[in-house]
This record gives C-alpha cells, sequence and structure tokens, in this order.
C-alpha cells in the first residue's frame, strides 16, 4: 500500500512512506507538521498551498506525494534564514501585505518564483504573476507594494532568492 | 502627549504568519483524534425515506455513524440551532422560526444539507465510508427564488410556514410617503436584483469537538468570530450543556467577513458526537462545503422609487423588498434585511418620507445571513443606484444632486444627532467634504473632458459616485433588545497589570485579520505611558476571557477598545493611590504622564512598574485598599457609531466585448479617530475589493432545481490580482462623540461604499444606451447584451 519516498524539505532529508493518493499539501501538514502550507480549496485555484519545488512555485494540492520523491522543497516554515526575514516576508510586514494571514505564505512563496525569473517587475507584472493565489482581505493592494519593498532590497543588497 | 495613536505601527502578529507559524483550528492535532465527514443531501428539496449505514459502518477505520434519528430531544423533535434575532409580522405575530436540526432526519431542504456524519480513524477513511452511506430521497420540487417561493404553489419548505413567509414588516411612514411621492414632480423608478454573494473566506470552516470524560468537559476549537456566543447559543440553546463545561477556543481565524459570526450545526454536533464517542473529532470543511453550507449574502429582489421636487429636492423614497433568507434561519438572518437594512435608508440625504416593505422569505438555498456590510450595502446599493439615475433622468450633474440633499453638519456635541426618519439618531457627520475630496482626488473636471475626448475616438469611458453612511459599533444592548435581538451587545475588556508592570489584556472581541493584536495595544501602550512590546493582546478562548459578543459590524475598536479603555480607567485610578501612599501625597496632586505619576509642580514622581509591584507585594500599601492590579469592564455603547463616505470609480467599457475594466477606484472615507492609519487603510481596500467583487464579478448561480452551479472557485469569480487596480484613499476625521476613543468602525465602509460606485460608472460609460440598470455582476456578456439592446 505504501510508497517510499524521498524528499528534502527546507533542507533536511526525509524518508517516508506514503499512500498513493497522499497529496503533498497532507505530506507537508500532517507527516511533516510544517502547518504553514494551507489548503484554502479542492480545485487548485487559491494557492494558499503554494510551495517552492526544485525552484519553481507549485500549489502543493495539485502533486501526489509520490510525485516529489527525489525533490527539494522549500515551504514558508525555510524561509528565514538564521533566524533572519527573508526580504519577502519583511516587505509583507512592513507594507501591511497580510491580515488574516491564511493566503500569506501561499503568496510570500509565489512571490520568490516570480522575483527568481523577474528582479524588477512592474505592477502589472506583479498582478499577473499573483493571478493564481486568492486573497480575500487585502484587495491585493499591499501584497503588490510588499513584493515591490521586497524586489527593491533584495536589487539593492544584491540577494538571491 | 500620544506616543502611539495615529501611527502605522507595524503588526505584532505579523510574525508568526509570514514564518508559517499561525496557528488555525487545522493546524491543531489532539491525541487520538478523530476526523468526521458529512453526508450531504445532492437534492435541494427531497424526503428522506431512509438512510442505510450498514455497508458504511464496515468500512475500514470507521468509529462510528449518526444519522439525525440518533439526535432527538427527550420529546423527540429534532437538536437544532436556534435563532438570534426575532422579528415579528406587521400584525404583530412572531416570525416564523422553522427548526434548523443538526442532522436532517425527515428531508433535506437545500443542496448540502447534512443527513450524516461519519467518523473514523483518518479523514480519507471517513470519505470513503462516506460514499457507502445509502441515503433513499424522493425528490420534491424546489424553488430557489424569493418572489417565486411567495407564489401560491410554490413548494412548501417548511410544514408550518404558509407561502415560505418568514415574515413581512415595515419600516417608515406609509401614507406620509404616499403623499410626497404623489406631489413629486419626478419620480426616478428603478427595479432591481441585489444578487446573493458568496463570503469565501480562504480559510474554509474548521471545527474540533472534544469531550474529557475525566473532567466532564468538553473544548471546542472553532473557525469562528465569535466564540463566546458560540458558547452560550451551544451549551443554553442546542445540547444543554452547563456553559462552565464548556471551553470555546477561536484560533487564528482565516477570514471571516460575517461568514463566521454564526452558530453552525458542524459545531453543536462535534461536540455532541465527541462525547458519544469520547475521542475527539476534527472537521474540516471541504470548498466545495463551504459553497454550501457557509452562509450567504445579500440576494435582494426590489423596486425602488425616488420622488425629487421641481428643484431636485428629495421628498420621498418607496420600496418594497423581496428577501431571500434560504432554507433555514441563520443565527442574525432576521436583523440583516431589517434593522440593518431599513434603518439605513436615509442614507446621507434629508428625504423626509421614507417607507419600507419587506417580505422575507424561505427558499431551498443556502441560508443567507450577515455578509461584509450586513444590510447596510444593499441600502447603500439602492440610494446609490437610485439618485445617480434620477440624476441622469432630470439632467443634474450626479455629486450636485447628492450635495443639494445631504443632511447639513453636525458634531453630536454643539448639536443634536441627526434624527432619522427610520429610526436612528446619527451621531456625528460632515458630509459635504468627504465627496468634495474625493472628486478633488479624481480630478472630477478633467476626466469630465477626459471623457468626452475619448468618446470622439470611440471608447466607452465613465465615472460613477457612491456616498454611504452605515451604523456601526452594534451597539446598545436595550435599544437591540428592544428590536428582538436575543443577545446583549456590549463587549468586555480584563486589563491585568502583571507585578512587573507587564500588561495581559483580555478582550471579548475577536481578531481573524483586523489586527487587534497591534491597535488594541496601541491604544493600551498609549494610555499607560509604557512600551507596545510590554503589552499582549489576548482573545479568542473562553477559558481566558471572561465573555464576549465578537468581532462584526466593525464593533471591535468602538466597542472592544472602548472596553479596554474602561478598564484601564480603573487601573489609573487604583494606581493613582497606591502612587500617593508611595509618595506621601494626596491622589487628586498626582498627575500620571510617561507611565509614571508625579506630583504635580514637584519632580517627586513613582514609575508605573513600581507601583505594579507594590500592588502585589503590598508591604508598604494604603490600608483601605486590596492588593492586585486587575480590572474587568464591560462597554454598552451609547449608540451606534456612523462613518460615511465617498466612492468613486472610473471605468472603461470594450465597445466590442462588453469588458468593464475598473481604471481607477478613489475613497475618501470617515471613520471618526484613526489609531493605526495603516490598518484602517488595509480595511479600505480589501472591503473595496471585496464591493468591486459583487459589481463586476461574483453572484451564486442557482438552478432550477436548485444546485448551486457555481459552488467551487473554478466556477465563482472572485476578484484576483490582475482583475483590479491599486486604490487610491484618503480620509476626513470626524470623531464619534459618544465612546472615549472617538472612533467609528473601519471594517465594511469599503464593501458598502463600492458596488454602486462601480454600476454607477457602467453605466455613465454607458449613456448613450439609455440603460437605468445592468445586472450585477456586470460581466463582459451582460454588459455587451445591454449594448446591443438599449437604445
Amino acid at each position: 500500500m505504501g510508497l517510499e519516498i524521498n524528499v528534502t524539505v527546507n533542507g533536511t532529508s526525509h524518508n517516508s512512506e506514503v499512500d498513493g493518493r497522499t497529496l503533498l499539501a497532507h505530506y507537508l501538514r500532517d507527516a511533516l507538521r510544517l502547518t504553514g502550507t494551507h489548503i484554502g480549496c479542492d480545485t487548485s485555484n487559491c494557492g494558499s498551498c503554494t510551495v517552492i519545488m526544485d525552484g519553481k512555485a507549485v500549489k502543493s494540492c495539485t502533486l501526489l506525494a509520490a510525485q516529489a520523491d527525489g525533490s527539494e522543497i522549500t515551504t514558508i516554515e525555510g524561509l528565514a534564514q538564521n533566524g533572519n526575514m527573508h526580504p519577502l516576508q519583511e516587505g509583507f510586514k512592513e507594507m501591511h501585505g497580510l491580515q488574516c494571514g491564511f493566503c500569506t505564505p501561499g503568496m510570500v512563496m509565489t512571490a520568490v518564483d516570480l522575483l527568481q525569473s523577474n528582479p524588477d517587475p512592474s505592477e502589472q507584472e506583479i498582478r499577473h504573476a499573483l493571478e493564481g493565489n486568492f486573497c480575500r482581505c487585502t484587495g491585493y493592494h499591499n501584497i503588490v507594494k510588499s513584493i515591490q519593498y521586497a524586489a527593491e532590497k533584495m536589487r539593492k543588497e544584491g540577494v538571491n532568492v | 502627549m500620544s506616543s502611539f495613536i495615529g501611527k502605522s505601527v507595524k503588526r505584532v502578529e505579523d510574525k508568526r504568519f509570514l514564518t508559517g507559524k499561525g496557528r488555525y483550528t487545522d493546524d491543531i492535532v489532539l491525541p487520538g483524534m478523530t476526523y468526521a465527514y458529512l453526508v450531504r443531501s445532492p437534492y435541494a428539496h427531497a424526503k428522506i425515506n431512509s438512510i442505510d449505514t450498514s455497508e458504511a459502518e464496515k468500512a475500514p477505520g470507521v468509529v462510528k455513524i449518526f444519522t439525525g434519528k440518533d439526535l432527538l430531544t427527550p420529546e423527540g423533535a429534532p437538536i437544532g440551532v436556534p435563532t438570534g434575532w426575532q422579528v415579528d409580522f406587521k400584525n404583530g405575530d412572531t416570525m416564523k422560526e422553522p427548526p434548523h436540526p443538526l442532522l436532517v432526519a425527515d428531508k433535506a431542504r437545500h443542496a448540502g444539507d447534512a443527513v450524516a456524519v461519519v467518523i473514523a480513524e483518518t479523514r480519507e477513511a471517513a470519505k470513503d465510508a462516506a460514499e457507502l452511506v445509502d441515503v433513499d430521497y424522493e425528490e420534491l420540487d424546489a424553488v430557489t427564488d424569493g418572489t417565486k417561493a411567495l407564489e401560491d404553489g410554490a413548494p412548501q419548505i417548511h410544514d408550518d410556514v404558509p407561502n415560505n413567509l418568514c415574515f413581512d414588516w415595515e419600516i417608515g411612514d406609509k401614507a406620509g410617503t404616499d403623499a410626497a411621492m404623489a406631489a413629486a414632480a419626478h419620480i426616478t423608478t428603478l427595479e432591481f436584483v441585489n444578487q446573493r454573494v458568496i463570503p469565501n473566506a480562504i480559510e474554509p470552516r474548521a471545527v474540533i469537538g472534544s469531550y474529557d470524560s475525566a473532567n466532564d468537559k468538553y473544548t471546542l476549537y472553532t473557525s469562528s468570530q465569535n466564540p463566546h456566543l458560540i458558547r452560550l447559543l451551544l451549551c443554553a440553546f442546542v445540547l444543554g450543556i452547563p456553559e462552565h463545561k464548556v471551553r470555546v477556543v477561536a484560533p487564528d481565524v482565516g477570514g471571516g467577513f460575517g461568514s463566521k459570526i454564526f452558530h453552525y450545526t458542524e459545531e453543536a454536533l462535534m461536540i455532541w458526537a465527541s462525547r458519544q464517542i469520547e475521542r475527539p473529532i476534527k472537521w474540516i470543511a471541504e470548498r466545495s462545503e463551504s459553497f454550501l453550507t457557509d452562509a450567504h449574502g445579500r440576494d435582494h429582489q426590489t423596486k425602488a422609487e425616488l420622488g425629487l421636487d421641481a428643484d431636485g429636492n428629495i421628498v420621498g423614497l418607496r420600496i418594497s423588498t423581496v428577501a431571500n433568507l434560504g432554507a433555514y434561519l441563520s443565527t442574525f438572518a432576521p436583523a440583516v434585511p431589517t434593522y440593518l437594512h431599513g434603518t439605513l435608508l436615509q442614507g446621507l440625504y434629508t428625504t423626509p418620507n421614507i417607507h419600507l416593505d419587506l417580505k422575507a422569505v424561505f427558499t431551498n438555498t443556502t441560508a443567507v445571513d450577515a455578509y461584509r456590510g450586513a444590510g447596510r450595502p444593499e441600502a447603500t446599493y439602492l440610494l446609490e443606484r437610485i439618485i445617480e439615475n434620477a440624476a441622469r433622468e432630470t439632467g443634474r450633474d450626479p455629486a450636485e444632486l447628492r450635495m443639494q440633499n445631504f443632511i447639513p453638519p453636525f458634531d453630536g456635541v454643539n448639536e443634536e444627532g441627526y434624527v432619522t426618519q427610520v429610526a436612528l439618531q446619527y451621531d456625528s457627520g460632515n458630509y459635504e467634504p468627504v465627496l468634495r475630496r474625493a472628486m478633488e482626488m479624481v480630478g472630477y473636471e478633467d476626466f469630465r473632458k477626459e471623457q468626452a475626448e475619448a468618446k470622439k475616438n470611440g471608447r466607452l469611458l465613465g465615472i460613477g459616485f457612491s456616498t454611504y453612511i452605515e451604523a456601526c459599533g452594534i451597539a446598545p444592548s436595550a435599544v437591540v433588545g428592544a428590536l428582538g435581538a436575543r443577545a446583549g451587545l456590549y463587549e468586555s475588556a480584563q486589563v491585568r497589570i502583571q507585578p512587573t508592570g507587564m500588561v495581559s489584556v483580555y478582550s471579548g472581541s475577536h481578531s481573524h485579520g483586523q489586527g487587534h493584536e497591534t491597535t488594541f495595544a496601541q491604544v493600551v501602550a498609549d494610555r499607560l505611558g509604557v512600551p507596545l512590546e510590554n503589552v499582549e493582546i489576548v482573545h479568542g478562548d473562553s477559558e481566558a476571557v471572561a465573555f464576549g459578543m465578537g468581532t462584526y459590524g466593525s464593533r471591535s475598536l468602538a466597542v472592544g477598545g472602548s472596553a479596554i479603555v474602561k478598564s484601564i480607567d480603573k487601573v489609573l485610578e487604583k494606581g493613582a493611590k497606591i502612587a500617593a501612599h508611595l509618595l506621601e501625597a494626596n491622589p487628586d496632586d498626582l498627575e500620571y504622564a510617561g507611565g509614571a505619576w508625579t506630583v504635580k509642580g514637584t519632580d517627586k514622581s513613582v514609575g508605573f512598574g513600581d507601583v505594579a509591584l507594590t500592588a502585589y507585594v503590598p508591604h508598604n500599601y494604603p490600608a483601605d485598599l486590596e492588593p492586585g492590579l486587575d480590572f474587568s469592564s464591560f462597554y454598552d455603547p451609547a449608540n451606534f457609531t456612523y462613518p460615511f463616505g465617498a466612492h468613486i470609480a472610473i471605468v472603461e467599457i470594450d465597445p466590442d466585448t462588453g469588458k468593464v475594466d475598473l481604471k481607477r477606484f478613489v475613497a475618501c472615507d470617515d471613520v471618526g479617530n484613526v489609531i493605526n492609519p495603516m490598518i484602517v487603510d488595509g480595511q479600505i481596500h480589501g472591503g473595496v475589493a471585496q464591493g468591486v467583487g459583487q459589481a463586476l464579478f461574483e453572484g451564486a448561480i442557482y438552478d432550477d432545481d436548485g444546485q448551486l452551479l457555481n459552488g467551487s472557485y473554478m466556477d465563482y469569480t472572485m476578484p484576483r490580482a490582475d482583475d483590479l487596480p491599486s486604490f487610491e484613499v484618503d480620509r476626513t476625521v470626524t470623531p464619534c462623540p459618544h465612546n472615549p476613543l472617538g472612533v467609528k468602525g473601519a471594517g465594511e465602509a469599503g464593501t458598502i461604499g463600492s458596488t454602486p460606485a462601480v454600476v454607477n460608472a457602467v453605466l455613465d460609460a454607458l449613456s448613450d444606451y439609455n440603460l437605468s440598470d445592468i445586472q450585477m455582476p456586470m460581466t463582459p456578456e451582460r454588459v455587451w447584451r445591454a449594448m446591443q439592446n438599449g437604445s
């Protein structure tokens, strides 16, 4: 019944046995207790479950845990380094890019992917990049500003995502 | 001098959310926990002939299955959830209040009605077994439209509710309004639907029920805006459990927007079932369940008439509305179309005659209750649509027509509050400046030139206005009690000074995104003169907080914040006695500033921390004073608060496709004094997005059989980041005269004001087409069709 997988999550390697139907989102939340990855829908539309897998933002409710075998995953818990918040985490705080916090991990991880490929995005490029993520609290206004804040800081300081 | 008020302090709660350490209900795992899955009716209206659970019971991992037959009172009636507000018929009869069972045994009344609960060792096992529950349904005709449900011969949803009429109701002066309308020089008529929308907090509803047999105690974790009221209803009105045996915790909650105010059946069901199996049970709504079972919002069908005299003065407003309440009465459903809607029909205008005739109706749809704004958006939509149509019909400027009819300024101190035709007394208001400021921000005159220029090139630009007032800070308990509320609407706060001078504040209010932990701490730090980091705000746990009425109706700061101020005042009064003792002075000779009591005119002073320590180590202490520095207060407001504002939308319509592009959105709001401008702006942004969502994107679609056709995020359109512009916001400040902070509330303003501004802008862009209405949401298809059919 079980499938054996090996995944590296936030730098730690895990050997786990998973059910064939277990979603990556449920594996992260239930097996690894990384509950910062949220589940807001059942149709892969809300983006709350977004994580970085092998360098790309993916919706972890759309992947089976088995499909993540051999991959490297970063979740919101793995973004801060040595107790220092990532510029995107800092940007969301400075620019009030979150209210209830439920969509926030997905927003931040989506933005990580955006800034990797486009370090200086326009407002429209940011808005376009976020179209797979719902926020019901902020009207997106301050999320855009948060990502602009982070992009500017990362460009100035030469930080890589 | 104020050190924290009016400052955009960054939120103290953000760190946990940004590092994945938030603690939402689904993040909680209890030892021995089981998982529940609900078997829900696929039919909107169906008799239940039988339920066979035998196959499901044999499925792997199943712990227990319950149906409605297991959930009966000793008298044999179904155990159900109550309604928190009573409205009477015009003739004085009590509204119809049919049972709302935790599990239905006789028939399903909307698609998604729960008929059985399967409890298993895992989420997957519960869901698998639920597939094996065999329910024999006999499908009945369904009705989903409020007006059709009232017709003779319509399907009857509840046995003792003829014509599905829950109640009829009126407010205002019918005879006076009829006379005024008969004498009006011009009458603008508008028939429209304020469509049903679905709140869609991104965190689905979530419940854990846990029973501790050793102590005969229950714990309910629930994604709720209102944990203390849930406990009261659950204990006293549903399950008959002594309140002191139940702890309710609403931990981090991922948005509410009204939909998490109410006492839902799943909360009582999980608590009841956890007692039966003596194990904790977790239930997390799937998104499709949220669509079918979270209370929906709006759903009014309205005919309105606005009368003007020859000079453009409003002389009367006459309305008839059918409000669709869904299949059951949700907790506050009866209040929404009545006391939160009918009483707001004065708006900002001096309208001398108003009458609303209302019918509230059951249908085979999900229950409708308060959704961000709750009644006030419906009132504002009506007023702001009809006045703009009136301006267009009579060739007047929409802004000028509004200002001509605005209530003159009053501050509620030197001038009396404004008494409306519909039962309220506005606290303070100064309406023209918000509209003038919004027009300045948008550059109104320049826009009109740009619009005319664009028209020559075949481009369709439009501008739409909306000015609104809302009643927030709900509310004086005696008043709402007289209006049918079955609860008081005060708030509690305990301010506990720790021996080291640190401050713990326990609030009955609840944050699910509003930033209480920051804003409340700013108020406390400011009043006590202590560092912000010395203040901790605790909320959402009935075992920590005395009691509370929760967060909705933009009431947290106006009511909950005022309760905190009351407790701080008591702390400072007692602290002064201790300080006077230590300083060997008279308390009246002391002044408190900067975290210390000082003998006026001297440099003799004692710090807050020293006084706190003395209160708990009372060796050198006033003989007649109790030790300790810890005070609770309940604040019951003297009146509602009345924020107001002006919103302006600019749109461009693609003439070929009918697609509406929201190019700019300008808001000037007056929410009274502001503690944290960053947070208030954020509330306005989010509110505007939801209001724009209703105007352009959102709306529940039921087919004739009562199936919700767009019950998923694939099908229900909510605004995404690239559907919206950045918003332009500003404010004026007219303090609330009756609460100690002078605040009015900001949570719903954006939603209330924005919807009609967008619709008005579309109709302005299409002014050559002679349209009086386009049904929301104004999808490209609807706009395009309106353009083809218009003149």
